[in-house]
């Protein structure tokens, strides 16, 4: 096998489940990739709740799926690649 | 009855019939919260996806007489560039010409013509307020429950050094996104037709 070969399908490993990690690890948003979230805070004279929106990444389905795509084209990519037994036995 | 003690019945009843004139006469609460507390969320329910985000951008003012809390009116308006989703394509999309076209139509506006059905226990009226509501350019008639809580001498507690009243309006309806020409030809198991907002804002009326 290549080198190049391993490194793209390590590479598309990796990036699976570093998404996948990342996706869970961040509360599996089963929604689209947010990049803020309210936050509310009640008004004790007014019994009002305000809503503000705090600036942080949440990763999507999305996300999610456009990661597997991505991983998905590198170990596509290292099908390009042939294995060294098979250059030698020609 | 001595001239100057006329005189002086004629100016306490002047005093009196002003004062309670003043005290009857609707007070002007204006709803810019320097705070930011105010806000409408809106939520569209679809089959396949649920959306929901509010705005923050709330405006205007209402009359309300405490003593008389039937003949309160007014207008609320909401700036469109304040509508807020976390979704930042999605966000886009909504400003865009295709759903709210912000550019073009920056306020959303309804104005409070009448109250019926009117409750009042205290310092809580419920009531159905019939009024205009507009967006994206198009006015229709609407009916919204709404409760409003009179806050006396409560400005205070919330702006320092500031004497006066409060304000809450609560009113939870619904609308179809079809009769405001926000994109009609979505497809409703994607972006729901019915979009139900929920106004919670506060206003206030200083006295010096």
């Amino acid at each position: 096998m290549t080198l190049v070969k391993r490194m793209l399908q390590i590479l598309a490993l990796v990036a699976a489940l570093g998404a996948a990690g990342f996706w869970l690890a961040a509360g599996a948003n089963r929604g689209w990739t947010k990049t803020s979230v309210p936050v509310k805070t009640l008004d004790e004279v007014l019994g009002i709740e305000g809503i503000t929106y705090e600036k942080r990444f949440v990763p999507g389905l999305d996300f999610l799926g456009a990661a597997m795509l991505g991983a998905g084209a590198l170990a596509g990519l290292s099908l390009l690649f042939r294995n060294k037994r098979n250059q030698m036995t020609k | 009855m001595k001239p100057s003690m006329k005189k002086i019945f004629h100016t306490l009843f002047a005093l009196t019939a002003v004062s309670a004139a003043a005290f009857s006469a609707p007070q002007t609460f204006d709803f810019k919260d320097p705070k930011g507390v105010n806000n409408a969320v809106f939520t569209l329910d679809a089959p396949l996806e649920a959306i929901t985000g509010s705005a923050s951008g709330i405006s205007g003012t209402v009359e309300f007489d405490p003593s008389d809390p039937g003949v309160a009116k007014g207008k609320i308006v909401v700036a469109a560039s304040s509508l807020h989703v976390p979704n930042p394509t999605m966000k886009e999309h909504l400003h865009g010409g295709q759903w709210l076209d912000v550019a073009k139509h920056g306020e959303i506006t309804f104005e409070a013509k009448t109250l019926k059905n009117v409750k009042t226990s205290g310092d809580t009226t419920t009531a159905d307020v019939i009024g205009t509501l507009t967006i994206k350019g198009v006015t229709k008639e609407v009916i919204a429950p709404v409760k409003l809580t009179y806050l006396k001498d409560k400005l205070g507690q919330r702006v320092p050094n500031l004497k006066g009243d409060l304000l809450v309006i609560r009113a939870n309806f619904s609308i179809k996104r079809s009769d405001y020409g926000i994109n009609p030809g979505a497809p409703v198991d994607k972006v729901s037709d019915t979009i139900e907002l929920k106004l919670s804002i506060a206003g206030a009326s200083p006295r010096s």
